[in-house]
C-alpha cells in the first residue's frame, strides 16, 4: 500500500472541498435550519406538537445532515467523473491498487460527514431555542456512533455512485433518499411505529434508523430509543456490506 | 536504460459494451442484473460479445518508438488499456519492463504515463493544480514538483492559462496538458492513444517534436495512430492491427517494402473480364493484379503512370472501357489496402 499516494489523493480532495467550501457548507446547513425552524420552532411555539418534541426532532437532524452530505460526497463526484470525461482515470493511473481509490474517496466522505454532523449539532441547537437537554454523558459511545454512521453514508454514496449514472440522479433522490430520510426514524423515534407493526420491522433494513436511533441514545437519552449496542452491532453490518458492494462496484466501473 | 513491453497471446472479449460505447453514448449505466439463471432478460444479455484483440503477441524494445497503426475498433486502444490496467485481458499476458501488468499493476504503474484518446483531466482543478497533483500521487516531493510542474507548462506553452480551470480550456489546450500530465513524472513508457486526433497542424509538429526529444531521453515510447504520415514520421516499429489480429510488423521501411511492386494503382472498368485480368499481369513490372469485383481492379507494380498507355491499350483489345484510374506511391496506406483489402479510413 502506497500511502504517499493516499495521502495525495485526499489532499486533492481536501483541496476540492475546500474551493467549493461555501456551496458545501450552504448545501450541509441551509436544510437542517430550515427542518429546525419549522419543526422545532414553529410548530412547538404554536403549541401544535410538544415542547419534548424538539428532543426528538434534534438527534433525527444530525442524523439526516451526516448521512446527506456523506452520501452526497462521494456519490456526486462518483457519478460525474465516471460519466464520459473519464475524469477519474487519471487517478485510477496513480500507482496504488485500484480499490484503494474508492477507500480514499470514503474516507473523504467520512471526513465530509462528520465535519457536516459536527456544524449541524450547535447550529441546529441554536436554532431549536430552549427546551432542548443534551447529554454528552457517552462521549465513547457518540464518537463511535458519529465514525459508523459518517462511513454507513460515505459507502452508501460509493455504493450508489457506482450503480447509476447521471440520468437517474433525480431517480435516485425520490427512490433511495427520500423513503431513507423519511422512514428513518429521524423524525420520529422508532418506537412510534409500534402501531404500524409491519412497517416498524421493515424500516430495520433502513441503516438511517440506527443513525437517528444511535444519536438519539447517546444525545438524548431520556427518549425511547433501540439499545446502543443493538445500534452499533447493526451499524457495524451495515457498513461492512455496503462497504463491500461499493468496493465491488468500483471495481467493475473502474476496470472494463 | 529504457523499458520494453511484452505482449503474450492477448486476447480481449467484451461481454458488456465496452467503455468506449458507453462513452459515446453520452453515459453509462452499468446494469444491475440478477444472475437467476431462470431469468430469460439476463441469458440474452450474456449473449452480447465482441472479440476485440484475438491473440495479440508483440514486443516492444526498450527505448524504441512503437506504433499501432489501424482503423477505428481494430483494437489499439484495448491494447493501451490492458497495458496501462485500465482493462482486463480475458487471456493472456502483459508485461512492462519485468512485471506482469496484472499480477504487478503498482510497480506497472509506476514506469507508464499514459495520454488517453480523448483528454480526461480533472475538471475539478486548474491546470498548474494538475500537474502538481500528479506529481504528488507519484510521490514527488513538493519542490520537484513544483519545478517539473512550471518547467511542463512553459514548455506545452501554457503559461497564460496555467491558473485556469481546466473546463474553459479548448481542445488542443486539454490535449496539450494531458501530454504534459503524463510526461510530469518523467515515465520510462509513454503511451499515447491517437494523440494528435483534433490537434491544428502547428501542435500537432510541436508533439512530435517534444515525442521525439522524450525519446532521445531513452524512454520507450508507444502510440495508436491512424494518420499513416504519423506513423511514417514517428515510429521506429510499426504494428499493422485489425479486427483485434496483428496483420503486419516491422519497420515502415521494410513494411513498405513488402508491398508487391510498391505502386498500386487502382483501375475501375465498365467490366473487368478475366482475360483482361491475364493481360493486365504480362505487362511489364506488375507482381499482381487482384480482380476486386467485376469492375474494380488492383494492380500492383513496381512503376507507376508508365504502366497507363499498357492498360489502356490492353483495355481497348479487350473491348473494355477504362473509367478511372488511381496511383498510389508506395506507403503505409497501400500496405493497409493490400493486407486487408479496404481502406483504413473504412
Amino acid at each position: 500500500m502506497n500511502w504517499k499516494t493516499f495521502y495525495a489523493l485526499l489532499s486533492r480532495d481536501g483541496h476540492v472541498a475546500r474551493r467549493n467550501l461555501v456551496p458545501t457548507l450552504v448545501q450541509n446547513l441551509l436544510q437542517p435550519m430550515l427542518l429546525t425552524f419549522v419543526f422545532g420552532r414553529v410548530l412547538t411555539a404554536s403549541g401544535m406538537m410538544q415542547m419534548g418534541y424538539k428532543n426528538v426532532l434534534l438527534p433525527g437532524i444530525i442524523s439526516i445532515s451526516m448521512s446527506l452530505s456523506g452520501i452526497w460526497a462521494v456519490a456526486m463526484p462518483l457519478i460525474s467523473e465516471f460519466q464520459f470525461t473519464r475524469e477519474i482515470e487519471d487517478r485510477l493511473l496513480a500507482p496504488m491498487e485500484t480499490h484503494w481509490l474508492a477507500v480514499e474517496k470514503v474516507v473523504a466522505g467520512m471526513i465530509q460527514a462528520l465535519v457536516s454532523g459536527l456544524v449541524v449539532i450547535p447550529t441546529a441547537w441554536l436554532v431549536v431555542g430552549s427546551g432542548v437537554s443534551l447529554s454528552f454523558h457517552q462521549p465513547l459511545q457518540f464518537a463511535v456512533v458519529c465514525l459508523l454512521v459518517a462511513l454507513f453514508s460515505a459507502a452508501g454514496g460509493l455504493a450508489l455512485g457506482c450503480s447509476i449514472g447521471q440520468t437517474q440522479i433525480g431517480l435516485m433522490f425520490s427512490m433511495v433518499v427520500a423513503p431513507m430520510m423519511f422512514f428513518g426514524c429521524a423524525y420520529y423515534p422508532w418506537s412510534a411505529l409500534a402501531s404500524f407493526k409491519a412497517l416498524q420491522y421493515a424500516v430495520l433494513l433502513n441503516p438511517m434508523v440506527y443513525a437517528s436511533e444511535g444519536l438519539r441514545g447517546t444525545l438524548v437519552p431520556q427518549v425511547p430509543h433501540i439499545p446502543i449496542l443493538a445500534v452499533i452491532g447493526a451499524l457495524v453490518v451495515m457498513d461492512g456490506v455496503l462497504l463491500a458492494v461499493g468496493l465491488n462496484r468500483f471495481n467493475r466501473k473502474a476496470v472494463s | 536504460m529504457g523499458i520494453g513491453i511484452r505482449i503474450e497471446n492477448l486476447r480481449k472479449v467484451y461481454d458488456t459494451p465496452p467503455p468506449i460505447a458507453a462513452r459515446s453514448g453520452g453515459f453509462s449505466f452499468t446494469p444491475v442484473r440478477s444472475k437467476s439463471t431462470g431469468d430469460k432478460k439476463s441469458k440474452e444479455k450474456k449473449k452480447f460479445e465482441v472479440v476485440a484483440l484475438d491473440g495479440i503477441s508483440l514486443e516492444i524494445r526498450p527505448g524504441e518508438v512503437f506504433g499501432l497503426l489501424g482503423p477505428n475498433g481494430a483494437g489499439k486502444s484495448t491494447t493501451i488499456g490492458i497495458l496501462t490496467t485500465r482493462t482486463r485481458p480475458t487471456s493472456g499476458r502483459a508485461f512492462i519492463g519485468e512485471f506482469d501488468v496484472w499480477q504487478e499493476q503498482v510497480k506497472a504503474k509506476l514506469l507508464i504515463g499514459v495520454v488517453p484518446q480523448r483528454p480526461n483531466l480533472d475538471f475539478a482543478l486548474t491546470a498548474r493544480e494538475i500537474l502538481l497533483f500528479h506529481g504528488a500521487y507519484f510521490g514527488q516531493s513538493s519542490r520537484e514538483r513544483t519545478r517539473r510542474a512550471d518547467e511542463m507548462i512553459e514548455k506545452f506553452k501554457l503559461t497564460d492559462r496555467a491558473d485556469h480551470m481546466v473546463r474553459t480550456f479548448s481542445g488542443g489546450m486539454m490535449q496539450r496538458l494531458s501530454i504534459a500530465r503524463a510526461m510530469m513524472h518523467d515515465p520510462e513508457v509513454l503511451f499515447l492513444d491517437e494523440p494528435s486526433a483534433g490537434l491544428d497542424p502547428q501542435t500537432r509538429l510541436l508533439l512530435w517534436e517534444i515525442i521525439r526529444d522524450y525519446h532521445r531521453l531513452g524512454k520507450t515510447i508507444v502510440l495508436t495512430t491512424h494518420y499513416m504520415d504519423e506513423a511514417d514520421a514517428l515510429c521506429e516499429r510499426l504494428a499493422i492491427i485489425d479486427h483485434g489480429k496483428i496483420i503486419a510488423q516491422g519497420t515502415p521501411q521494410e513494411l513498405k517494402s513488402s508491398i508487391p511492386g510498391g505502386y498500386l494503382l487502382r483501375l475501375r472498368f465498365d467490366r473487368a473480364p478475366e482475360e483482361l485480368l491475364a493481360q493486365l499481369r504480362t505487362l511489364p513490372g506488375v507482381s499482381e493484379v487482384r480482380g476486386t469485383d467485376h469492375v474494380a481492379t488492383d494492380v500492383y507494380a513496381d512503376r507507376g503512370g508508365t504502366l497507363i498507355s499498357g492498360i489502356v491499350s490492353s483495355a481497348q483489345a479487350a473491348g473494355v472501357e477504362l473509367r478511372d484510374v488511381h496511383i498510389s506511391e508506395p506507403s503505409l496506406e497501400t500496405l493497409f489496402l493490400h493486407h486487408t483489402g479496404r481502406s483504413l479510413r473504412d
